[in-house]
């Protein structure tokens, strides 16, 4: 591959998904993870409740991360060939874990109104 | 406390977005680049992956060059798509674009084929009768498919009696896989071949024979079913070391091998092939699939202009250029790109990727009256698939030495998931971005 700048990269996945998709999950991602610094500061601690219930979601989104490019790529687990691959899978699975449970904690923030904390 | 806790994390809230929208803001910036002025009327023969690609790098760099592509083609070919289409992954529409939608505004195309050159007096004319003359000429046409030189063979056939040809195009490939589907349910006889002469991606062959023994697997037909590569080189690929690792996995799959032999004729009807051994001797072999990919020359107008070399590839026609720079022996005003171009390797769209640039800096050089920076070294790249999930990311240059893109990361030699991501999802990315000039 030739020249694999930042802009190529921005530029195939422009291709991949098409501008306006591509670019919407760029700012759905971008206003998640700003909503979830949002709370964190706003609540000015990690409430280990919500925590709890995003860490329970952990599994879910690995999976359906796994599901999801399997089945769009006519792949199956077996296709798994060298060290890189298993790395990838993983990479994929710890992706979708931190980003559902970002989402659950974030939303559950949002929803829920923080207790007003005595002194 | 009647300090509000909000004011000062607010602040640092909104300073974060900013902050994180100025870096997507300078991501998304384009590099620009000093334009060269000019006059010069630029003709480009071809619209297709290297004519398109760099029509759009070169309205880019140039102010007031007159571009004309000349190409009769309105559907515009994803051709490295056509192997999947044949194996039943992609429908035929997945490699079927408009030659219109990828074409910069500023550029004129003319919607004929090239019917002359002449490189004395500088001039195109194309079958409609349009007189264009150049200052600078790039031959970018493709190559054609000799099907008649496969006696007893014609592209309607395609589809019925066990024969598939996917290189023919979108309509093909599809047909081609309705055969390669009722001889994976029903075994038999599968003859794998291809033509003697230089060829367009030497890998899509031995993926269309692993693909379908993967598919055969699969069906639990396997068993039933021989399969046979039949071809008229003395190895399996022209780079040794990729040559060795496809022997192995053949072995490996039960992929017999007919080597030195060339198909010269088929009997849709009595599904007979009759092949050429290395003696010249007629080897008869009965099949129930056959897949035939015919020998592949320049277009007729290329070998009638005089551009092609005279003692190399004479049955062929591939256009005289230095290896490095592209640009014609004898003309210095013309090069050569793609397909077409008279250089050992490099008949895939991966090279084409790297000749674009070459090209775009030999022209620009000329006019600018300086010498190119810019040379090509036979990078060609065959994301070779060994089975569906899997492919070896094969790269290599003119000295067949292996240059991968990633080494450390993603093995050459290896058939990973992660090379077979890059074939099925980046690789049709990568090649619309690079027709938009921006890969």
């Amino acid at each position: 591959m030739k020249d694999l700048t930042f802009g190529t990269i921005l530029a195939v996945f422009e291709e991949i998904f098409g501008k306006g998709l591509f670019w919407g999950m760029v700012v759905v991602a971008v206003l998640v993870t700003l909503a979830y610094l949002y709370v964190l500061i706003r609540d000015r601690s990690i409430s280990w409740r919500k925590f709890l219930l995003a860490q329970l979601s952990m599994p879910l989104g690995a999976v359906a991360a796994v599901w999801f490019v399997l089945r769009m790529t006519h792949s199956h687990l077996s296709n798994i060939g060298g060290p890189v691959d298993v790395i990838l899978l993983l990479g994929i699975a710890v992706a979708g874990a931190i980003g559902l449970a970002i989402l659950v904690y974030t939303l559950q923030s949002l929803v829920v109104r923080p207790r007003i904390e005595s002194d | 406390m009647t300090e509000s806790p909000f004011k000062p994390s607010r602040r640092g809230f909104l300073t974060l977005a900013a902050g994180a929208g100025a870096l997507a803001a300078a991501g998304t910036a384009e590099r620009a680049q000093a334009q060269t002025a000019t006059k010069a009327k630029i003709v480009i023969i071809g619209a297709g992956a290297g004519g398109t690609a760099l029509a759009n790098r070169l309205v880019r760099r140039l102010d007031g060059a007159r571009i004309t592509l000349v190409d009769p083609r309105a559907d515009h070919l994803y051709q490295p798509g056509l192997s999947l289409v044949a194996a039943g992954l992609k429908p035929s529409g997945y490699v079927v674009s408009k030659t219109v939608d990828w074409l910069p505004r500023g550029v004129t195309l003319v919607p004929e084929a090239a019917a002359g050159i002449d490189p004395e007096t500088r001039t195109v004319t194309t079958t409609g009768g349009t007189s264009l003359s150049y200052d600078f000429l790039v031959v970018a046409p493709g190559l054609v498919l000799d099907h008649d030189a496969i006696e007893g063979f014609s592209l309607d056939m395609v589809g019925e009696n066990g024969i598939g040809a996917l290189y023919a195009g979108p309509q093909y490939a599809a047909a081609t896989w309705k055969a390669a589907q009722r001889f994976t349910e029903t075994g038999g006889l599968g003859i794998f071949t291809r033509p003697a002469t230089e060829m367009k991606c030497a890998g899509a062959p031995l993926k269309h024979t692993f693909l379908i023994d993967d598919i055969a697997r699969t069906s639990g037909t396997r068993g039933k079913a021989q399969f046979l590569y039949a071809a008229p080189q003395g190895s399996l690929f022209g780079v040794p070391i990729v040559a060795e690792k496809v022997r192995m996995l053949f072995g490996d799959r039960g992929i017999d091998t007919a080597m030195q032999h060339t198909l010269k004729s088929i009997d849709a009807g009595a599904k007979r092939a009759t092949f050429a051994d290395a003696t010249g001797a007629d080897v008869q072999m009965e099949y129930d699939y056959i897949h035939v990919i015919p020998p592949q020359r320049a277009p007729e107008v290329i070998r009638q202009s005089g551009l092609s070399w005279a003692d190399k590839w004479t049955d062929q026609g591939w256009v005289e250029c230095d290896m490095a720079s592209l640009r014609h022996l004898r003309f210095d005003n013309i090069w050569a790109l793609g397909d077409v171009a008279g250089v050992p390797k490099g008949k895939t769209a991966a090279s084409v990727k790297w000749q674009v640039p070459v090209v775009e800096d030999g022209l620009i050089a000329a006019i600018e009256d300086r010498e190119t920076v810019e040379a090509y070294n036979g990078y060609t790249s065959c994301p070779m698939i060994t089975r569906v999930g899997r492919a070896m990311l094969v790269e290599f240059d003119y000295n067949n030495n292996l240059v991968p893109s990633f080494p450390g990361v993603i093995a050459p030699l290896e058939e990973l998931w992660i090379s077979w991501l890059m074939k099925e999802v980046a690789l049709k990315a990568t090649y619309n971005a690079m027709l938009r000039g921006r890969a």
